[in-house]
């Protein structure tokens, strides 16, 4: 009898071994397609706290540059944002973020007000198999599942990607128990310049009303961040498209007024920004490039060193020594880039 | 008895009804093979066969289908 | 709740681990409760269906042994005073009694059942007579089909006529005996158990037992792979041949021939492991409902073999019962004398279309399983009336019988004669289907085997490749498994590759399963019958 449990028990130790192993290897990498999968992750692996926060999808990791906010201002940030994240994503992701830091400041994106249900599963997927496994984590997924999603799934994310056995490369080899950093602080790095041309207008809708359900999650992040003290500044990415309705802007300014929020619309503020739409853009208006998020970051630095409790920490220890080697990282990257960016561009041409 | 076991070879030539006694354990004879029987020996022997008599224990052998016949006679 | 699926596992584990740490005189009543609360799932409308059924049947049962005890003891105390004439007539009375009884019960459940599943196939084929005469159309009813209806109503009528047959003792607990009929692992699709089988195991205590467990849950695995791996895999190419018969014909009918075959076997007796596994670690014993089926070398062989347990149930309750009937027996009369030895047939062949008949209906409301069910019947009588043929052609080939080569032409020449009756399943008519099945001969085009037309079906190059392995893997097991299952030879000999072939059989599933997203596991075939 006791044989028995005791090969039982040592089967199911190898059984889990083997799943562990498995779900590793399954786990689709993020590191040379689709690297916004990769970035909700890599916010684990900081070592030291932040003052600023970003929170929300594309229009704040492909607009704005903490490096630079560093390099001019000497404000320690990360974007903890991915690819169109939903707001009740965001704030859990703002809930969890606090269990780890508690920040000056919370930057929220409003652009994903526009979506009061649950989009699509590969979004979710993006977004979510990246948390950590914590209460957030499982709420999160709970608000955000479509209707054909499992939920254990999110717990054994195997049973999601089981069917890649088909598609396996060496890359899901090599990067089975660690990554490479895809993102400087949160940024996803884009230095091609695609310059913006017809962009079209927006098309009437029906309802120009919010969601009552982001609402509510938009009210609880104001609450959240009153009960920690986080002073959290709504912000309006200057993405041309998705289109941002004048109906919505004005709830939102209305919404910031009643709560007393900062919130600013950099559509407005392009030209104060001093964006050039012809080549600070790498797809054609939809996200900025590096020379377009160096620059709303250089603004939107300027703003948060005057209205927000933020420090300059340059010459402290450790953020020196931990920012220099980020730095190091982004002006490699930024030059890697370039130069893939110029060759292919004089491929193009010849 | 015997008139049983003429019945019984007219459904099966070749085989041994005397000491055979897994005709339906070894399925000699099969649900056609039985009902025709069954029709058959209801005439032969003026007796009614009822449903709840087809079980392979009356149809093992011919010694089993005799007394099975027997029975239903008696009553 | 769906047997291959995360809330099916969690719902058995849960009762597993009660079943086994609460005292053992509640484990059949622990049973009950989470057969009633399985069967709840379906729509707690379906506990009412299933409630009339169980109630009527088990009140029935216990007036007609009570009526027989009665008139037993009665018999017995005049037994002297009566002549054997008259002591029969006196019989024949009391059971013509007891028969009100039975006929009242079976015309109510079958009623039942043919109400739910029949209606709307009766009204539309009427609609379709009328419109013949320029007449309206009837209205179609929404009536849902509970779940495993033709199954439990089967279960609860075989016990009831054993009982009138004295067969069985009338169960005297309702509790008992509503778990006989909603016992929740063979509730949805089988096996169609009989009372003296299952209830010895189904009520007794039952304390823990390794082995058993094991290999139960060995079974279970092996159910879960079969149709989890092979069946919903070949389910997808299937569901691209069958939904556009036009482009798909010829050699694709014949695809649609093999590929259903195994397609239905992987899935229902995946199903079948899956039922008599969960039953096994529960200490319950149910019977077997296949035999290697696809190794049959007649239809009536394989019919034997395949689904065994509605084959013996339509023969004692139906074929038997009919064939020994008063107008049955005359007709063979009438025949014998008349027509010599073909005549000694008519009165059996009619009974085996009427069965043929009734069974196809039971699998479904419509006519494809009516002219399936017919063939079936047809096949068998053309066999059973050419046999003297085979003698001669035997008698002059003596060396063929038994040899290896014939038995193996024979087992193929079943299994595509099976098979092409068997595409009446998944064809959306009867004349369509006999299209299909013509453009095999018409207009073959073999080419479409080997151009690559195949992995443009729904599936690439890897699944057919793990299909074919799971196909091919189930054959192995089939033929090693003859005289005693692999599993239970190696737990025995070998136990640790027992172990090994387990955890490597949960990985398989895991990895090679077709499940999640974009794939709603395929319900078993059999349910809605």
């Amino acid at each position: 009898m006791k044989k028995t449990i005791l090969t039982a028990a040592l089967w199911c130790c190898i059984g889990g071994a083997a799943l562990y192993f498995l779900n590793a290897l399954f786990m689709p990498k993020y590191m040379s397609e689709v690297p916004e999968g990769a970035l909700i992750a890599e916010y684990y692996q900081e070592e030291t706290g932040h003052d600023v926060i970003f929170i929300g999808d594309c229009e704040v990791y492909e607009n704005f540059s903490p490096d630079l906010l560093w390099r001019e201002y000497g404000i320690t940030s990360y974007i903890r944002g991915s690819a169109q994240q939903l707001i009740w994503q965001s704030y859990y992701l703002m809930e969890e973020t606090l269990k780890y830091e508690t920040p000056k400041v919370m930057v929220f994106n409003v652009l994903s007000m526009k979506y009061g249900q649950p989009q699509s599963e590969a979004y979710n997927r993006l977004n979510l198999d990246g948390m950590k496994l914590s209460r957030q984590k499982l709420a999160a997924v709970r608000a955000s599942m479509t209707e054909e999603e499992s939920f254990l799934s999110y717990l054994f994310p195997l049973l999601r990607f089981h069917d890649r056995w088909g598609e396996l490369t060496g890359e899901d080899v090599k990067y089975l128990f660690h990554r490479d950093m895809v993102s400087d602080s949160g940024y996803l790095m884009n230095v091609q310049v695609r310059p913006a041309e017809n962009v079209p207008p927006g098309k009437p809708l029906a309802n120009y009303d919010f969601a009552p359900v982001c609402w509510d999650y938009l009210d609880r992040m104001a609450d959240l961040c009153q009960e920690y003290g986080v002073q959290l500044v709504l912000i309006k990415a200057p993405s041309l498209y998705p289109y941002w309705y004048d109906q919505w802007e004005e709830q939102i300014k209305d919404y910031a007024a009643r709560r007393g929020l900062p919130y600013l619309n950099f559509l407005k503020l392009t030209e104060e920004l001093g964006i050039d739409f012809n080549t600070d853009t790498y797809d054609s208006g939809l996200h900025l490039n590096l020379y377009g998020a160096e620059k709303l970051s250089r603004g939107f630095g300027t703003w948060l060193t005057q209205n927000c409790p933020v420090e300059d920490r340059r010459g402290q220890e450790p953020y020196e020594a931990v920012w220099q080697e980020k730095s190091a990282v982004y002006a490699a990257r930024k030059e890697r880039l370039e130069a893939e960016w110029n060759e292919l561009n004089e491929g193009g041409s010849s | 008895m015997e008139e049983l076991l003429s019945i019984l070879r007219e459904i099966h030539p070749d085989v041994d009804f005397e000491t055979c006694n897994t005709l339906i354990d070894d399925q000699i004879l099969d649900s056609i093979d039985i009902v025709t029987l069954v029709a058959e020996i209801s005439d032969a022997f003026d007796v009614e066969v009822p449903p709840e008599a087809l079980v392979p224990e009356n149809f093992n052998s011919a010694k089993a289908l005799w007394e099975m016949i027997q029975q239903l006679d008696e009553a | 709740m769906s047997f291959a699926s995360t809330q099916f596992l969690a719902f058995f584990g849960v009762l597993f681990l009660l079943y086994y740490t609460l005292p053992r005189r509640f484990q059949w009543k622990l049973l009950l409760v989470g057969s009633l609360f399985f069967y709840s799932f379906a729509g707690w409308w379906c506990l009412i269906y299933i409630g009339v059924t169980t109630v009527t049947t088990w009140f029935t049962a216990r007036r007609m042994a009570a009526l027989a005890r009665e008139q037993d003891a009665w018999l017995k105390e005049h037994r002297a005073e009566l002549s054997k004439e008259e002591r029969k007539t006196r019989k024949a009375q009391d059971k013509r009694v007891r028969f009100r009884w039975l006929l009242g019960c079976l015309l109510l459940n079958f009623g039942i059942l043919a109400v739910v599943k029949y209606t709307n196939f009766v009204l539309s084929n009427i609609s379709g007579v009328l419109a013949l005469f320029g007449g309206g159309t009837l209205p179609i009813f929404s009536l849902v089909l509970p779940m495993g209806i033709s199954f439990y109503t089967f279960q609860a009528m075989g016990y009831l006529i054993d009982v009138y047959w004295g067969k069985c003792p009338a169960e005297g607990s309702l509790g008992k005996f509503a778990l006989f009929v909603t016992f929740f692992p063979q509730l949805i699709q089988g096996p169609i158990s009989r009372f003296g089988d299952l209830s010895p195991t189904l009520y007794e205590e039952h304390p823990w037992n390794g082995r058993q467990i094991a290999m139960g849950g060995e079974r279970i695995l092996w159910g879960l792979a079969k149709k989890l791996i092979v069946a919903d895999r070949l389910a997808i190419p299937l569901r691209t041949l069958v939904a556009d018969p036009e482009q798909y014909s010829g050699v694709y009918v014949l695809a649609v021939i093999f590929l259903y075959a195994v397609q239905l076997y992987a899935d229902f007796t995946g199903g079948i492991d899956i039922t008599i596994g969960a039953a096994q670690m529960l200490g319950v014993q149910v019977t077997e409902n296949f035999i290697r089926p696809f190794f049959s070398k007649n239809v009536a062989e394989y019919w034997r073999r395949w689904h065994i347990t509605m084959g013996t149930w339509f023969r004692d309750y139906l074929f038997y019962p009919m064939s020994v009937s008063k107008p049955i027996l005359k007709l063979h009369q009438r025949c014998r004398n008349r027509f010599g030895r073909f005549g000694k047939h008519v009165s059996v062949h009619t009974c085996s279309l009427i069965l043929w008949f009734v069974t196809g209906i039971w699998h479904g409301a419509s006519w494809n399983f009516i002219v399936w069910g017919m063939l079936n019947g047809i096949v068998i009588i053309i066999s059973q009336e050419l046999e003297p043929l085979y003698d001669k052609f035997h008698a002059r080939f003596p060396r063929l019988r038994g040899s290896r080569g014939w038995d193996l032409v024979q087992i193929l020449r079943t299994f595509w004669l099976m098979g092409a009756i068997r595409v009446l399943d998944v064809y959306r008519d009867v004349p369509l289907t006999f299209r299909q099945l013509g453009t095999v001969v018409t207009s073959l085009r073999p080419q479409a085997l080997w151009d690559g037309s195949f992995l443009e079906l729904g599936i690439g190059a890897g699944d057919w490749l793990v299909a074919a392995v799971g196909a091919g893997a189930m054959l192995v097991c089939s033929l090693l498994g003859r005289r005693e299952p692999v599993r239970q030879r190696l737990t025995r000999e070998h136990p640790q590759l027992a172990w090994a072939g387990c955890t490597a059989l949960v990985l398989l599933i895991v990895i090679f399963g077709v499940y999640g997203i974009g794939f709603d596991a395929a319900q078993f075939i059999y349910n809605q019958f």
